[in-house]
């Protein structure tokens, strides 16, 4: 149904609609590729910044926190995932973007200046800020599956590498090692998410189609651009343009999720964990 | 050879200390973040939070309003989701368990993955296109709907998880006695485990309470009390968003307050059903 809809802007602009840089829907101008650079970059930020987090915290629940201490923890983190987007949005908008503008824009602006990264206008709302918001709401479930990952581990391994005389952190990069490919798989997971997460974003990224090499300005990505367009889109044109844009992000999403399927699937249902349940 | 041999020692042991602090810090972290969010809804709730607030409905800047048909829209939407919704899901999640070990229960399994891991903004566009377009207008009923389609995959999966976990016995015994295939998945298997199909059940009531992207432009909004599915319905998350990126001073206190409620909802939520059941999903 959704491809049905999206036929008149697929018939006219073709593949080119994927790599075209303007967005001009008053002159039925329609080019996606804004949109999918805003998600691409501001995912990777999410990931970069929330995957060592998490397997930190997936590390310190499982390797080396009693129980007492874990399962509280566990729990907030949980609590975490449990919180709606268009809070974290509300969050973003007046706590994070003023915290980004004052304190730590200026701070990467004396220190890393130099790089076009952090170069142009502070107004706290744009990029990294939707990146920062990202990488908060993904950092439940990348936890949560590194902590099933680590889980899978059969003790025996743990008891081997001590008996040798390993340290605890010693044990745990071999842990860390065989639950590789379980990780990865979260990792993936955890983009999949990002890519696909709307209301926060919308909120924080500034709404603003174009590519710019700086993360202090605005740019847009394609959940956020249906989230803020779609309701007004009355023209037929326009229309199928945002479900078509719909449609790819419908695609990329259904394959990052399978593929962090696979591998987590390798790891967590592997011959040791049916030995062990 | 003594002296590398403890300096190597120190060293392991040093690396083992600063690494063991870290992932302390990480998940200090992340607690702390948790506290700082919660505690600054609350903060910044509480200060604008009245009886009049709950039931007033949205007015211009400057002469209050409130969010009590935002309430009464979240409730109605998320109950019609939960009708439509959790039957389906059980069914689906009974049906992958008991007779789903082929070919077509794996495509169940397969879809209902598949449908748990798109954006629920796709989810919108989806009932858009197939409710919205074809009755002409934006509606509560469009709104459940898209509830209800993020409702049934999620139930699914918990059901046969904790379907999965009913001894097998129980299944042998039942039909040695002659009690045929779909007696003993309905008196037998759904009692055993109804208690974590609820928890399953509750768990994706308080998601849909919270989403937001999938209602934006399918149940829209709406300034007043509307008790007619058939008609564009508010909901807490929309108001919220509606709130927040709106250009006044009063209206972000507004958005604070809701978010207040709509945050302590679902936290009781969790937190209930979490402490009763002592286990993790």
């Amino acid at each position: 149904m959704m491809v049905e809809n999206s036929m008149p802007t697929l018939s006219r602009f073709g593949i080119g609609f994927l790599a075209g840089m303007e967005w001009k829907p008053a002159q039925e101008e329609f080019g996606a590729l804004p949109f999918i650079y805003g998600t691409v970059v501001s995912s990777l930020i999410a990931v970069l910044l929330a995957v060592p987090v998490s397997i930190g915290v997936a590390v310190f629940l499982v390797e080396q926190a009693p129980k007492s201490v874990a399962r509280p923890i566990a729990f907030m983190v949980e609590l975490l995932a449990a919180i709606p987007s268009v809070v974290y949005g509300l969050w973003g908008i007046f706590v994070l973007a003023p915290f980004i503008r004052e304190y730590l824009g200026p701070f990467l602006q004396t220190s890393l200046g130099f790089l076009p990264l952090f170069q142009g206008r502070l107004t706290g709302i744009g990029m990294l800020t939707g990146g920062i918001i990202l990488a908060l709401m993904i950092t439940p479930i990348v936890t949560a599956v590194v902590r099933d990952v680590l889980e899978a581990v059969p003790v025996t391994q743990r008891e081997a590498a001590l008996a040798l005389g390993a340290t605890k952190w010693e044990t745990t990069t071999i842990v860390l090692g065989n639950a590789a490919s379980g990780i990865a798989g979260s990792v993936v997971l955890g983009l999949g998410r990002a890519i696909g997460e709307t209301m926060a974003v919308t909120m924080v990224i500034g709404n603003s189609p174009q590519i710019s090499a700086s993360l202090f300005e605005p740019a847009n990505t394609i959940a956020s651009l249906l989230a803020a367009n779609f309701a007004e889109a009355t023209d037929k044109l326009y229309l199928s343009a945002l479900i078509e844009i719909g449609l790819v992000l419908f695609l990329v999403t259904f394959v990052v999720n399978a593929l962090a399927k696979l591998l987590i699937m390798s790891v967590a249902s592997g011959p040791d964990r049916a030995k062990h349940t | 050879m003594a002296s590398t041999g403890t300096s190597l020692h120190n060293r392991r042991k040093l690396v083992n200390t600063i690494m063991a602090s870290l992932t302390s810090v990480c998940a200090l972290l992340v607690t702390l973040l948790l506290l700082l969010i919660i505690g600054y809804i609350a903060v910044r709730g509480i200060s604008s939070l009245s009886i009049q607030f709950l039931i007033d409905t949205p007015k211009p800047v400057g002469e209050g309003g409130g969010i009590g048909n935002a309430i009464v829209g979240s409730v109605m939407m998320t109950l019609f989701a939960s009708v439509i919704g959790l039957p389906v899901g059980i069914a689906a999640g009974v049906y992958l368990s008991e007779y789903g070990r082929n070919w077509y229960g794996n495509i169940g399994r397969f879809v209902a993955d598949t449908l748990i891991g798109i954006p629920s903004i796709i989810v919108g566009i989806f009932i858009y296109t197939a409710v919205v377009l074809p009755m002409g207008r934006q509606s509560g009923l469009a709104g459940s709907l898209a509830l209800a389609v993020i409702i049934i995959p999620i139930v699914a999966r918990t059901t046969e998880e904790m379907i999965r976990l009913v001894p097998n016995s129980m299944r042998e015994g039942a039909l040695a006695l002659g009690a045929p295939h779909w007696r003993v998945s309905w008196n037998i298997v759904l009692p055993a485990a109804a208690s974590g199909i609820a928890t399953g059940a509750m768990l994706a009531i308080a998601r849909v309470t919270g989403e937001t992207a999938p209602l934006l432009f399918t149940a829209l909004n709406s300034r007043f009390y509307n008790y007619y599915l058939d008609q564009p319905m508010s909901s807490l998350t929309v108001q919220i968003f509606n709130y927040a990126t709106g250009p006044f001073e009063v209206e972000h206190a507004m958005a604070w307050a809701a978010t207040l409620v709509l945050v302590a909802a679902i936290l009781v939520i969790n937190i209930f059903v979490r402490t009763l059941t002592r286990k993790r999903y």
